[in-house]
């Protein structure tokens, strides 16, 4: 398999698994914000700052919405409207490997964002997100039913795990820093923001189905770090990310670097930290994350050397 | 011809007018080899025939069968125009034909591989040296390689066209990125969809084997005979015009599809892809891409769709490439006047397939002939293809005519002219009924260790009334082309 090929499904996977979170989040995010008092004083930016788009959104000057920019900016890459461009170019670039019916499903995806984003703008709490949300599922679940589950099947996994893991982590660090901010108002509201963190990765009802305890943050960082069950959980992906390389060749590199995260993962306990130690620990995973992705563009999507 | 309950086509108002007709003679009879699909085409009632064009374009679109063109700006992929009937050819005329491209292709390859060595043509005189020194195509980056079998051109598309009187002449041949051949074997696997009756009836002769015979010439090529060698198909990418095509090969051969970015020539001076398990030797590339854009090293700088170092590959052996850089010397209108003359030159033998007479606008004495009768002329630039810059001139304006005019003097080494051929017609579904439309041919040929011709080839049409134009990017369409006998 080529590896051009290798890296466009990779990056078509990435990129769709950012659209499905970053639609998740703005549904959620948008109730938040009616939940909390004015003087909790959240706004968009934490979502910005959730997506990595915090800076480029100050460095507009606010001439955008900070919701506008990051739903449809064409002045950043990682908008959802920029995102799903890419994802659909990848997935025309190799209109050979995906199924014909992803492509179209697709291609219709961003046909919807392209008329339907815009509008969210003004009123983020539509069914536009869950639409999204829902044909993103749809693409999974083609991808899953009617792709041969070989080689560039295990490029989207590994594209979709990674994406996922780090969003995933990337949420609790916001929460954590919110809280960490330590206004006395928000305190007050520390459950319903660690609410709106299981939500925003679809995890609310199975965290009350396993956990089976009231909300209280450290069951929440234990439930999406190390629930091995739950398929947005950090420690799920990072499992889903070793089954994938186990089957690609010349992957040893890349499992040392797997069982060094799966080690960290394990490493840290939960019930006995604050949100400092929180906010470090998620920054050493994404380097963890940033250095996987750098071993899998080196090992296969960008070979330089002879086998 | 027999009746149904509708009514059926009527055949004694189909009149082709001056050119001849592949399916009708003069008499208004079917010809042999088209005498089943008459009476087939003739019992049908006018919205049967309606029907069946449509489901033909159905299909077409379902399978996603396009070309791409380059419009205002944007790259838009079009369904492939088809035509439902298709064209015929008798046998025994398909076997001389077919012994007259083999001969061509024989002639010009040692044509080639002469110029970049020895150049014996040039020094017996029998060839102008000012025409190979004023030549674009020719790369002197090429002089003294020699490839497998010493064959540079190994896929081959010539254009056939027939005259009034039935002759059939060649109007070009295609040596450097030909195109079509996909679009030959789709078109005969939507007819067999619309009209399976008649592939009972009678005896067409398959085309499938295309592929495999191409990967078997591919093969044949290899540096490293024995092995199982990796071939590959080299395309500029998604925007090129003919990406359905390289996709379409590549799978049918089993070959991968690269960029030239996929590719990377190693220390050893031996052709890598880079596949995810890690760099894998390339013995054969099957290019699509123009030979100048091939290697930035050697030529166009710019480019970013060629690989650094391939010429230095190819030139060590390290590496085949079809068809070799440098075979566009012979994909010349001007050196086209020529291969009767190479034909007897360097295989002693008369040629079996006549050219269109042809004039160089470079020879003084002709020029003020040529400038005075535009009007009854073509007048085709020597290096274009696609149909483009050409001025046909009973259909050119008096205007364009002058453009001509003016742009022919300042470089008349780069124009030739022609006579109007008045090509053949077919049969062609136009609204419900079977309108005459002038049609053309490109057979492909074959040559490494052996040769092949795809019996019949790609019939183009040219769908507007009286057009002699027949190229898809100009509003042409293809028809299914049948050997019957």
């Amino acid at each position: 398999m080529l590896s051009r090929v290798a890296e466009r499904v990779y990056w078509m996977s990435r990129y769709l698994e950012r659209v499905e979170n970053a639609a998740r989040l703005v549904a959620v995010y948008s109730e938040l914000l009616l939940d909390l008092p004015e003087d909790a004083r959240l706004d968009w930016s934490v979502a910005l700052e959730i997506l990595g788009m915090g800076d480029a959104w100050q460095r507009t000057g606010g001439t955008e919405s900070e919701l506008g920019f990051l739903l449809t900016s064409k002045n950043h890459n990682a908008s959802v409207l920029a995102s799903l461009s890419f994802a659909r170019e990848n997935a025309r670039t190799t209109r050979d490997i995906v199924p014909s019916e992803a492509w179209r499903t697709i291609n219709e995806l961003h046909m919807y964002a392209v008329k339907n984003l815009p509008s969210m703008v003004q009123r983020p709490s539509s069914p536009v997100p869950a639409e999204i949300v829902g044909r993103c599922h749809k693409i999974t679940g083609i991808l899953d039913g009617t792709m041969s589950h070989g080689p560039a099947y295990r490029f989207i996994r590994l594209g979709r795990s990674l994406e996922r893991a780090d969003m995933s982590s990337r949420i609790v660090d916001v929460a954590a820093a919110i809280l960490l901010a330590g206004r006395d108002e928000i305190h007050l509201h520390d459950s319903t923001i660690w609410r709106a963190v299981l939500r925003a990765l679809s995890a609310y009802q199975m965290y009350r189905q396993y956990v089976r305890r009231r909300i209280l943050g450290p069951d929440v960082l234990e439930f999406i770090l190390h629930d091995a069950d739950f398929p947005r959980s950090i420690m799920h992906c990072v499992q889903v990310l070793e089954e994938s390389l186990h089957k690609l060749p010349r992957s040893e590199k890349a499992l040392n670097q797997v069982s060094a995260l799966e080690d960290r993962l394990k490493g840290i306990d939960l019930q006995a930290v604050d949100h400092q130690v929180v906010h470090q620990f998620v920054d050493e995973l994404q380097l963890d994350f940033a250095s996987l992705h750098g071993v899998i563009f080196k090992t296969w999507l960008n070979p330089m050397s002879a086998a | 011809m027999s009746k149904t309950k509708n009514i059926t086509i009527d055949w004694s108002s189909y009149d082709p007018g001056q050119a001849y007709d592949d399916m009708m003679d003069g008499s208004g009879r079917p010809r042999p080899a088209a005498c089943e699909l008459a009476a087939q085409l003739g019992a049908l009632s006018p919205k049967e025939l309606r029907d069946r064009q449509l489901a033909a374009e159905q299909a077409i679109v379902e399978t996603g069968i396009t070309f791409t063109v380059y419009s205002e700006g944007q790259n838009i992929d079009r369904a492939w125009p088809f035509d439902i009937v298709p064209r015929t050819l008798g046998r025994s005329e398909w076997e001389t034909t077919e012994a007259g491209l083999k001969q061509r292709l024989r002639a010009l390859n040692l044509f080639i591989d002469d110029v970049y060595h020895d150049q014996k043509i040039v020094k017996d005189g029998r060839f102008p040296r000012e025409i190979l020194e004023s030549s674009k195509n020719f790369l002197p980056a090429c002089v003294g390689a020699t490839p497998t079998h010493r064959v540079w051109a190994n896929i081959c598309g010539s254009d056939l066209v027939r005259d009034k009187d039935g002759t059939i002449y060649v109007l070009e041949d295609n040596l450097r990125v030909p195109s079509g051949v996909s679009y030959m074997l789709e078109n005969r696997s939507i007819t067999k969809q619309v009209f399976p009756e008649l592939f009972a009836r009678q005896s067409i002769m398959p085309v499938d084997d295309y592929p495999a015979e191409l990967f078997n010439m591919l093969v044949s090529l290899s540096p490293r005979p024995g092995d199982d060698p990796e071939v590959v198909v080299l395309t500029p990418g998604i925007y090129n015009s003919a990406y359905f095509e390289h996709s379409y090969l590549a799978r049918r051969m089993g070959a991968e599809l690269v960029e030239g970015r996929d590719l990377v020539v190693g220390d050893d001076d031996c052709v890598y892809m880079r596949a995810i398990e890690g760099l894998t030797r390339v013995d054969v590339i099957y290019s699509r891409i123009n030979a100048t854009f091939l290697d930035p090293e050697v030529f166009e700088k710019e480019s970013l769709l060629g690989v650094p170092g391939l010429i230095r590959s190819w030139r060590a052996g390290k590496v085949a490439i079809a068809n070799a850089p440098g075979t566009g010397v012979a994909d010349d209108k001007v050196v086209y006047i020529f291969v009767p003359d190479m034909i007897r030159y360097y295989l002693d033998e008369e040629p079996i397939l006549a050219n269109v007479p042809t004039h160089q606008c470079a020879n003084p004495e002709i020029l003020p002939w040529i400038l005075d009768h535009l009007e009854e002329l073509v007048v085709k630039p020597a290096n274009e293809s696609g149909g483009y810059g050409m001025l046909v001139g009973p259909q050119s304006t008096a205007q364009e005519r002058a453009e001509f005019r003016h742009i022919i003097q300042k470089n008349p080494r780069n124009y030739v002219a022609q006579p109007v051929i008045t090509l053949s017609t077919v049969p062609t579904v136009i609204d419900r009924e079977l309108e005459p439309r002038h049609v053309d041919l490109r057979p492909f040929i074959l040559q490494g260790e052996s040769m092949y011709v795809t019996p019949g080839g790609l019939t183009r049409v040219a769908l507007r009334r009286g057009s002699l134009v027949v190229n898809s990017s100009q509003g042409g369409g293809s028809k299914d082309t049948w050997v019957v006998g």
